[in-house]
C-alpha cells in the first residue's frame, strides 16, 4: 500500500465553489497521495462533479487553490491541464459519436501530438511517423480495455457497456498521471462492475496512475479504494480508510437522514452495512 | 511495387486507402473541354468556382461545425484584392500568381477577425453574426467609393498569365479552376485526417469534451475560420481575374447561401459530396435553362425531393464502419 502523505499528486486548499449565490464547495481541502484510488462520494447534489469540473479547469473556483504535482493549476485552461498529466472521463458519457472508437482515443491523445496545418498538408516524414505511432498506442489502449475489435465503428454505434470503455480508454490516451473517473459503473450490472473495478485497479499498477473515482455504489467505493472523501452539501464530512469512513456517524446520517427518536433504529439503515 | 512502399509514394497514412476512381475522374475532367466546347466550359468553370467555395465552407461549417452565414464576405476579400492590386484603379499590376496566397492570406486574416467576436457563441448565435459580418463588408465595398468605386465596381481587372501565355478563352480558365479545385479537396482532405481535422470534429461533436481531452479550443476555432476563409479568397482571386471586372452585387447574401446549400446538398462535412452539391446546385440551372420560366420551380421541387429521401445529403460523410447495415 502506497502512503497517502508521501508524495501528494494533488492537493485541493481551502477550495470554494458557488454558481451565483448558490455554494456548491465550500472549503474544501483535499490530498492524494501518488498511486492511490481515491474514492470520491455523497449524496446526490454534494459537489462530487464539480470538484472534477474545478480540478480539469471547467470552472475557475471562487476561492482557494489545487495543485497537482507542486504547480498551481487554479486559473488554466482544461487542454494545458490535460497536458500537465489530468485525465477524465464523464458521468454521462461523452464521447465523439460521428467519429470511430479509434479516433476517440487518437483525439485523446491530442496533447502529446505536435502536427500542425502545415504538417498535416505536406505529410511530412514526421507527420506521417507520428500518425503512425498515435495509431499504434491508440490500438494499444482500445485492446486493453477490450474493444480491438470496435476500431473502426462510429463510437455513437457501441453498445452502452463498450462506451464507458472507451471513455476510459480516451482518457488514458493522454498519458495521465491522475486519472478521473466520474460513475464509471453507473447502469453496470454486478457482474460488469467487478470486473471494471478489477481493471481499474489493474491499470494504476501497471500505467503508474493516480485514480479519483465517483461512485455510488457504496460496496464498491469501500471495497476499491485505498481512501474515501465523503462530501455533503459541499463540505467534507468524513475522510479516511473506508473502514473507519464506513462507522462515522456523520456519514450515516449524510446517507440516512437522523435517528428517528431516541434509540429506535431507522429502517434503511440495516441496508447500508 | 510493394503495398507499403505505394503508400509511401501517395503519402496514404494510416487509416486511409487508395481509391482509383479519384485519379480516373480527374484524367476525364482534364480531358472534357475540346468535347464541350467554350460555353459548356464556362459553365463548368462557374462550378469549380463553387466548388472552391465550397470545399472551404465545409472546413468551418461541416469538420468544425461553426456556422458561417458570412463566408461571401471572404470571397469578396479575395476578389477585391486582387482588383485593386492588378487593375486601372490604382495603375497597379501585380502578378496574379503572387496575389492568390495574397488574396488568400488577407481572407484569412479576416477569419480570425470575424473568429474573435463569436468565440464564446455557439450555434446559431454564429450563424447571426456571421450573416451580419457579410452584410458589413458588401455595404463596405459599395460605400468606399474612394477605394472600390462603390457600385461602378473595378474594371479591366489583369488576366492572368505564364510568362508570354495570357489566359484568355473559358478553356484556359477551365484548367486553372480545375486545378484549384484539385489542390483545394488535396489540402482538406489532408486536413481532415490529420490531428488538426480530429481536433476540428472532436470540436463539433463535443466542444468542452474536447477542450478536456486536450484541444485548445480557441485555436482550433479560429484557425476553422482563418483556414475556411483562405479557401474564399483563393476562389475569389480566381473570380475576378477570369470576370475581369467585379461589383459589390457579385458578393450578395445569396452566394453565402448557394455555398451553404451546396454543402448540405452533398453530405455535410464529406469532400466527395461538395463537388456534386456544386454539379448540381450550380450545374442544374443551367442544364434546365430550356425550361425557361420553369426551371427554378423544377429546381426547386428537385431539391424538396432529395431532401426527402437523403436528409444527410447524396454522398455523406462516413468515418467508420457502421456496426450494423441499415436495412433500407
Amino acid at each position: 500500500m502506497v502512503n497517502p502523505a508521501s508524495s501528494p499528486i494533488l492537493q485541493v486548499h481551502n477550495v470554494s465553489h458557488s454558481f451565483g449565490g448558490l455554494s456548491a464547495l465550500a472549503r474544501l481541502d483535499m490530498s492524494l497521495g501518488h498511486g492511490v484510488i481515491a474514492g470520491l462520494i455523497g449524496p446526490n447534489g454534494a459537489g462530487k462533479t464539480t470538484l472534477f469540473n474545478l480540478v480539469t479547469g471547467v470552472y475557475r473556483p471562487t476561492r482557494g487553490s489545487i495543485r497537482f504535482l507542486g504547480r498551481e493549476i487554479v486559473g488554466k485552461s482544461p487542454h494545458r491541464i490535460t497536458a500537465m498529466g489530468i485525465s477524465r472521463t464523464f458521468q454521462n458519457i461523452r464521447l465523439f459519436n460521428a467519429m470511430t472508437a479509434l479516433e476517440n482515443v487518437i483525439v485523446g491523445r491530442h496533447c502529446r501530438l505536435k502536427a500542425g496545418v502545415w504538417g498535416a498538408v505536406t505529410r511530412n516524414r514526421r507527420t506521417l511517423n507520428e500518425e503512425a505511432e498515435a495509431d499504434e498506442k491508440a490500438r494499444a489502449i482500445l485492446s486493453l480495455v477490450g474493444l480491438e475489435q470496435r476500431e473502426s465503428n462510429l463510437a455513437g454505434n457501441l453498445p452502452y457497456g463498450e462506451q464507458r470503455r472507451l471513455e476510459i480508454a480516451r482518457a488514458l490516451a493522454s498519458d495521465p498521471k491522475l486519472l478521473l473517473l466520474d460513475e464509471p459503473t453507473a447502469g453496470m450490472n454486478p457482474q460488469e462492475t467487478k470486473a471494471l473495478m478489477q481493471f481499474i485497479r489493474d491499470i494504476r499498477n501497471r500505467l503508474d496512475l493516480t485514480v479519483l473515482l465517483i461512485e455510488h455504489d457504496m460496496r464498491v467505493v469501500m471495497g476499491i479504494s485505498d481512501q474515501v472523501t465523503v462530501l455533503d452539501h459541499g463540505r467534507k464530512i468524513s475522510e479516511g480508510a473506508p473502514e473507519a469512513v464506513r462507522k462515522d456517524p456523520g456519514v450515516i446520517e449524510a446517507y440516512l437522514g437522523k435517528r428517528i427518536g431516541s434509540g429506535g433504529a431507522h429502517p434503511l439503515r440495516e441496508q447500508a452495512r | 511495387m510493394d503495398i507499403g512502399r505505394f503508400h509511401r509514394l501517395f503519402k496514404i497514412g494510416p487509416r486511409m486507402s487508395f481509391r482509383p476512381a479519384v485519379p480516373i475522374l480527374i484524367v476525364c475532367l482534364a480531358l472534357l473541354p475540346p468535347v464541350l466546347g467554350n460555353y459548356w466550359s464556362h459553365v463548368l468553370a462557374h462550378v469549380g468556382i463553387y466548388v472552391i467555395l465550397g470545399i472551404g465552407l465545409n472546413i468551418t461549417v461541416g469538420f468544425a461545425g461553426l456556422l458561417d452565414l458570412g463566408y461571401v464576405a471572404f470571397f469578396a476579400i479575395g476578389a477585391y484584392s486582387y482588383g485593386l492590386m492588378a487593375s486601372p484603379q490604382f495603375d497597379l499590376h501585380a502578378p496574379f500568381w503572387l496575389m492568390l496566397p495574397v488574396g488568400a492570406a488577407c481572407a484569412a486574416a479576416a477569419g480570425v477577425l470575424l473568429g474573435i467576436p463569436v468565440l464564446r457563441m455557439r450555434g446559431d448565435y454564429i450563424a447571426i453574426v456571421t450573416l451580419g459580418f457579410g452584410q458589413i463588408v458588401r455595404i463596405l465595398l459599395n460605400n468606399l467609393d474612394g477605394l472600390t468605386r462603390g457600385p461602378k465596381g473595378l474594371l479591366r481587372i489583369d488576366p492572368p498569365s505564364i510568362g508570354a501565355f495570357q489566359f484568355s478563352s473559358p478553356v484556359h480558365y477551365y484548367y486553372l479552376i480545375l486545378a484549384g479545385c484539385l489542390a483545394a479537396a488535396l489540402v482538406a482532405d489532408r486536413l481532415n485526417h490529420s490531428r488538426v481535422g480530429r481536433a476540428w470534429v472532436a470540436m463539433r461533436e463535443d466542444q468542452d469534451a474536447a477542450a478536456m481531452m486536450g484541444v485548445d479550443v480557441i485555436r482550433y476555432k479560429l484557425l476553422a475560420f482563418a483556414i475556411g476563409a483562405s479557401f474564399a479568397g483563393v476562389g475569389g482571386v480566381i473570380f475576378a481575374a477570369r470576370q475581369g471586372s467585379i461589383f459589390p452585387d457579385d458578393f450578395s447574401l445569396m452566394v453565402s447561401i448557394n455555398v451553404l446549400c451546396l454543402i448540405i446538398i452533398g453530405g455535410i462535412g464529406s469532400i466527395r459530396g461538395v463537388v456534386l452539391g456544386a454539379v448540381i446546385l450550380i450545374g442544374i440551372p443551367e442544364v434546365l435553362r430550356g425550361l425557361a420560366a420553369y426551371r427554378m420551380l423544377v429546381f426547386g421541387g428537385l431539391l424538396v425531393l432529395m431532401m426527402v429521401f437523403r436528409p444527410m445529403g447524396l454522398i455523406p460523410a462516413t468515418r467508420g464502419k457502421p456496426l450494423m447495415r441499415k436495412r433500407w
